[in-house]
């Protein structure tokens, strides 16, 4: 067994209920990321973008996770206190089925770092009605490598067809390659 | 590289359907700025006075001020310029929301459009992408719904949208532009929207917008933002309610209106209440608020929450701000039920919410006195909640009495004659004002109301106190952090101001004392109306967080342009002068500048000849108001001058009747 390990969990909480939907925290966090940092800002290329639906009381600031190269078999929609929120809104990933978390022109990926190398995350603390606020705890980890997708993938198809079988069909694939 | 500004207009020539995207001059931003400043220098440039509001050759030109987009807090201004169809003088009403920025990161500054289109269309601007696009499906609908729609046909929720409703496609004096959260509502310029056949304008951009020094220019936004925090923990003790705090009057937030209901008028802005709030109401007010309001929200990039989505039961959902929460209410001698209710329609319609209760108050009174009759209403019901909203529709649909009074008070009033004049007691220069009226003529605000060309108080006011503090000690404790004064002069001017005796208003302060207080205050406005900054976080409250010595950073640091107060000043003397040059070629002299007789109760001809003698010499100006040829000359404005002289200007001091317009003029001379 591995031994106990701390990690610090950064969490931002959202508020959805006290924003007011101006935008701020996108206008920060495209400024901060810009080359060189602040020299230029574009809403279209945040990390945190609101989802702002006035007229239907929906406002739903959401974060850049990870980059996904093919989008779910479905998508999901939400309804919340009779509220239909679009398709997928909670959904972090950058995903070809929509434009948000792209760079407007080459349609890179972009996600949330944290705003590295500063104390808060500037979205955090340009957002001054605290629909989002800024938590860090320690937390006690087991300290085991996790194992490779990859391995886990093999893994079970060897188990699944066995270990001959499966060593001949990697040998027929490169063989075709 | 153009920092700050894109350095592009799109030019929109409606007749021919033809889009054009052409770079500007950057030396005019130097001169001009930007917003209100380079629209008035295009209007001084191409729509001479022989061009008439409803003219294809009248220009309506939507700009974002210069630092829109930059991330300085609240810097989200459109400033929409054209010719009014109602004072016939040049019009710059402003809306805040989210438009400007997002034009901005379209690539462009301004939306330049001129001619006529045939048929109803709207303007699709999406990056480099411009489109004009049927809108005949969108005929009649309103200003809100248009929006919604446009941004489901082109599948882009995230297009802002500046729309009008029935009454500017009527071509009503006093019809607006909306934007969701905001609208452009005074001086009739949605009339001229719709009369260049344009029901909206929606944007969508995703480029970069680049400051000049960046770590300056976020270091100036972040002092901003955290004054703005300060400031909003240290209310201003000593004033009203509304004057304490930053931002819009906070209509939104507050339930106690004892203040507007009780000093305020009702009516044709003519009837005091004086013991109208008490608790029952109140109650029944502050519950009407709570049902209704469903979140309270900012303009683009500003924390400060003055606007609200309000839902009437029954009705769809809209964006309230300000001073339109009560205005419909006090109009009609209803309740805040129905203020909150007719609203929405008239935010559907898109109609201005100043003068339109007043206009419809106005025909009512008219009833009463019999100058009008029930000729005039056919079909019009007997209860007051519902003629006011028989009114609102025939107004915006032109339909007989509506026809006349959708002209606004002035025009109406001459149109139906039999005195009717009389009733039209509260404009100037033929625009509807703040039902407000008073006892002791203040010298400052008589000059404000005089020779203000937004011809509206509040985008003229802010800054100094309203009124003289009680004490010695309330004096001193508000001058000591006032930073935000040009020179210390004002504070002593404020600290010698007394509520009575020799200090006193109307003789204190002197005339010349008010010349420097007005013009500080103007100044504010004219930098706000060009940069794009909110009102409400620079010149309209008291100790501001943008003020005159700031605002050269922000601008340095922002575009890159060399800037101090003393050039920043001249520059604003530059653009106002201008707009006054585009106004006195149309004919407007000193006499059109007064505020209305009944404004206040105590008045001081002799006092009042002596501000406006004052006050023009102090701007440069003669005895008519007209900018002199030295004052001309030292802004740079030869040609100003030069076209003055041409059309013989200086000869004229206003004595052609007001109704004619100056192509009627030129048509007899
Ligand atoms: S800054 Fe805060 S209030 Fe403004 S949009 Fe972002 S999350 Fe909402
Ligand atoms: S934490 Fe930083 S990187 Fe992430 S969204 Fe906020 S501002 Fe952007
Ligand atoms: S202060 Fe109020 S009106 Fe001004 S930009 Fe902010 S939210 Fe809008």
């Amino acid at each position: 067994m591995g031994e106990k390990k701390k990690k610090i969990i950064k969490t931002i909480k959202i508020d959805a209920d006290k924003c007011n939907g101006c935008r701020a925290c996108e206008v920060i966090c495209s400024a901060f990321h810009a080359q060189p940092k602040y020299s230029s800002n574009n809403p279209a290329r945040s990390r945190i973008r609101i989802i702002r639906y006035p007229l239907k009381d929906i406002y739903v600031p959401v974060y850049a996770g990870e980059y996904t190269a093919a989008e779910c078999m479905g998508r999901d929609k939400y309804v919340v206190d009779g509220k239909e929120y679009e398709e997928c809104a909670f959904c972090r990933a950058s995903c070809p089925s929509r434009d948000i978390f792209k760079e407007p022109d080459s349609g890179l990926p972009l996600k949330c770092d944290m705003c590295e190398g500063e104390d808060e995350p500037l979205c955090v603390k340009w957002c001054r009605v605290d629909a989002l606020t800024y938590e860090e705890r320690e937390e006690d980890v087991e300290d085991v490598e996790a194992p490779k997708e990859l391995d886990i993938g093999l893994e079970s198809l060897a188990k699944k067809y066995g270990a001959q079988e499966f060593m001949d069909a990697v040998a027929r694939m490169s063989m075709k390659a | 590289m153009r920092y700050a500004e894109t350095g592009f207009n799109l030019e929109v020539d409606l007749t021919r359907g033809n889009i054009e995207r052409v770079e500007t001059d950057p030396r005019d931003t130097e001169l001009y700025l930007g917003g209100l400043g380079t629209n008035a220098k295009i209007l001084w440039d191409r729509v001479p006075p022989e061009v008439e509001p409803f003219s294809p050759d009248n220009l309506l030109i939507f700009s974002a001020g210069l630092l829109c987009g930059t991330p300085a807090t609240g810097c989200n201004r459109t400033i929409v310029s054209t010719i009014s169809p109602q004072t016939q003088l040049m019009a710059f009403s402003m809306m805040g929301g989210f438009w400007a920025p997002e034009l901005k990161y379209a690539g462009y500054d301004k939306v330049i459009l001129r001619g006529k289109s045939p048929n109803l269309v709207y303007i699709w601007i999406n990056n480099d992408k411009v489109e004009i696009r049927d809108a005949s499906h969108l005929k009649g609908k309103g200003a809100v719904e248009t929006a919604e729609l446009i941004q489901q046909e082109l599948k882009e929720p995230r297009a802002q949208v500046a729309a009008i409703g029935l009454a500017g496609e009527n071509r009503v004096y006093f019809a607006s532009i909306e934007q969701g959260r905001s609208s452009a509502s005074r001086g009739g310029i949605g009339a001229v929207m719709g009369d260049k056949g344009v029901k909206a304008v929606a944007v969508r951009g995703t480029r970069d917008i680049n400051v000049a020094r960046p770590l300056e220019y976020l270091e100036l936004c972040n002092e901003v933002l955290e004054y703005i925090k300060w400031r909003n923990e240290h209310p201003v003790p000593g004033v009203m309610a509304i004057l304490t705090g930053l931002g819009s009057p906070q209509e939104m937030k507050v339930h106690d209106e004892k203040w507007h209901t009780e000093n305020f008028m009702w009516g044709n802005s003519r009837v005091r209440r004086k013991d109208f709030w008490n608790e029952d109401i109140a109650r029944e007010w502050a519950k009407t608020l709570d049902t209704m309001r469903t979140r309270l929200i900012s303009c683009y990039n500003c924390p400060m929450t003055c606007g609200a989505t309000i839902s009437p039961p029954g009705l769809p959902t809209y964006m309230m701000k300000c001073f339109s929460k009560l205005t419909y209410t006090m109009a009609a001698f209803a309740d805040l039920e129905f203020g909150l209710g007719i609203a929405q329609s008239a935010t559907e319609y898109g109609v201005d919410g100043f003068s339109t209760p007043q206009v419809m108050a106005f025909a009512l009174e008219l009833y009463e006195k019999g100058i009008l009759t029930d000729n005039d209403f056919p079909g019009m019901p007997a209860d007051n909640e519902g003629r006011f909203y028989w009114l609102l529709d025939r107004i915006v649909r032109r339909e007989g009495i509506g026809d006349v009074l959708a002209n606004g008070t002035y025009w109406a009033a001459k149109q139906i004659g039999k005195g009717a004049e009389e009733y039209a007691h509260n404009t100037i220069k033929k625009h509807e004002q703040l039902p407000l009226k008073l006892s002791m003529l203040n010298p400052i605000y008589f000059l404000m109301y005089s020779t203000g060309e937004k011809i509206n108080i509040t985008q003229i006011e802010g800054q100094f106190p309203q009124a003289p503090f009680l004490t010695m000690e309330e004096k001193e404790a508000f001058v000591k952090d006032w930073f935000q004064v040009p020179d210390d002069k004002f504070k002593q001017i404020f600290l010698d101001w007394e509520p009575r005796g020799e200090k006193s208003m109307p003789f204190y302060p002197t005339p010349e004392m008010c010349c420097e207080i007005v013009d500080w205050q103007e100044r504010m406005h004219y930098i706000d109306d060009a940069l794009g900054m909110c009102a409400g976080l620079s010149s309209f409250p008291l100790k501001p967080p943008y003020h005159i010595h700031n605002y050269p950073k922000f601008i340095s640091a922002g575009t890159g342009i060399d800037m101090d107060e003393e050039k920043l000043t001249q520059a604003v003397r530059r653009y106002r002068t201008l707009v006054r040059a585009n106004n006195t070629r149309r004919g407007m002299r000193r006499k059109d500048e007064k505020p209305p007789a009944d404004h206040w109760k105590k008045r001081f001809p002799e006092l009042e000849e002596k501000l406006l003698d004052t006050y023009y010499q102090f701007k440069g100006w003669n005895k008519q108001g007209i900018p002199t040829k030295e004052t001309l000359h030292e802004l740079g404005l030869d040609y100003v001058y030069e076209d003055f002289e041409k059309r013989g200007v200086y000869s004229d001091n206003g004595g052609a009747p007001a109704q004619e317009t100056s192509a009627e003029k030129d048509k007899e001379a």
